[in-house]
């Protein structure tokens, strides 16, 4: 339920982009954050009903999965977070949330287009 | 017939942003100051708005988030406030376009505050900009004093927190200590309030802060 309005958007920014170069939708990379609070699996699950009578329809959608990191206010190293800790690893300083691993775009389409 | 790669870049939330810029300027034309209640079922959103408002000498306006159901904007209504209802019909957060519907069917007569009681989940409502100039995060001390580790999200955007139920504190194993320190790793700046909706302490400094905030 939660993915299914973002893999509406997904397919429109896709869709919009094959309109403007007058192309079908072959191929869509998406990045995804572990922290984006969206779920890969789900948007891939609600995708093809979604493409479906569109120009993303057949297209592949390929998801890119990103870990989110802390940075140390100590020593300014980045980390990735244990489980109800913030503890830099290497110096044991106090990490602070960064905003990797909260992404969630269209990278880019692959686009079949009639040759002029 | 031929393949190509178009570069992209695109936000996925680039609509919804644009739309809550929209309802930010609309509401900003009125002088309403808005406040985005997140926090989870049961924590005590309503009853903190109510707290809020008995405490704020300026004029106050409520949307009801909810997936179902208008008890809490009846309830509202029943004393006075200027409340409309959301209903979200199964979504789990509110959006801009939720909220820029329900904005434009209030009567903005006077500056003021405006709540905007989210759907009462302490995950997706954090994901969202719905307009508002602040976010306030409600919790409490019967939902456990792990939250800030356990929906970092949530603790990380708030502006203001308050901590709800503290008449329970001898009834329950809440670690004050843990909780506010998971809050200082996410969250730097956001005040901290202790109330009880029960007996209606610290909704007054809550009040206090809020008001200067929204530069009444």
């Amino acid at each position: 339920m939660h993915e299914y309005p973002v893999t509406v958007q997904i397919v429109d920014i896709a869709s919009e982009t094959a309109r403007k170069n007058k192309g079908r939708v072959r191929r869509i990379d998406l990045v995804v954050g572990e922290d984006s609070g969206f779920i890969g699996e789900s948007i891939q699950m609600y995708f093809d009903v979604v493409a479906e009578g569109t120009l993303c329809e057949g297209a592949q959608l390929f998801i890119e999965g990103v870990k989110p990191q802390l940075r140390c206010e100590k020593c300014g190293k980045r980390f990735e977070r244990k489980r109800f800790s913030f503890q830099c690893p290497y110096c044991g300083g106090d990490g602070e949330p960064t905003p990797i691993g909260k992404e969630l775009y269209v990278k880019s389409v692959e686009l079949e287009v009639e040759d002029q | 017939m031929h393949m190509m790669k178009a570069d992209v870049m695109v936000d996925i939330h680039a609509r919804n942003n644009h739309i809550a810029e929209h309802v930010h300027e609309h509401l900003a034309e009125h002088r309403i100051f808005a406040v985005n209640i997140m926090g989870a079922p049961g924590a005590g959103k309503t009853t903190t708005l109510e707290n809020l408002l008995k405490h704020l000498d300026i004029p106050g306006y409520v949307i009801e988030g909810d997936i179902e159901s208008n008890i809490d904007t009846e309830r509202l209504r029943s004393q006075n406030i200027l409340a409309s209802q959301i209903n979200t019909f199964g979504a789990c957060h509110l959006d801009a376009p939720l909220v820029h519907n329900a904005i434009h069917a209030l009567q903005f007569d006077k500056p003021g505050i405006l709540f905007i009681e989210n759907v009462g989940n302490l995950v997706c409502p954090a994901e969202f900009s719905i307009g508002e100039d602040i976010k306030l995060l409600q919790v409490s001390v019967t939902d456990g004093s792990d939250k800030p580790y356990k929906y970092p999200l949530a603790f990380e955007k708030a502006d203001i927190i308050i901590l709800n139920k503290i008449d329970l504190l001898p009834y329950v194993d809440f670690d004050e200590e843990f909780f506010m320190k998971g809050i200082r790793h996410l969250n730097k700046t956001a005040p901290v309030f202790k109330v009880s909706g029960k007996t209606g302490e610290g909704f007054e400094e809550a009040a206090v802060w809020l008001k200067q905030r929204a530069g009444f």
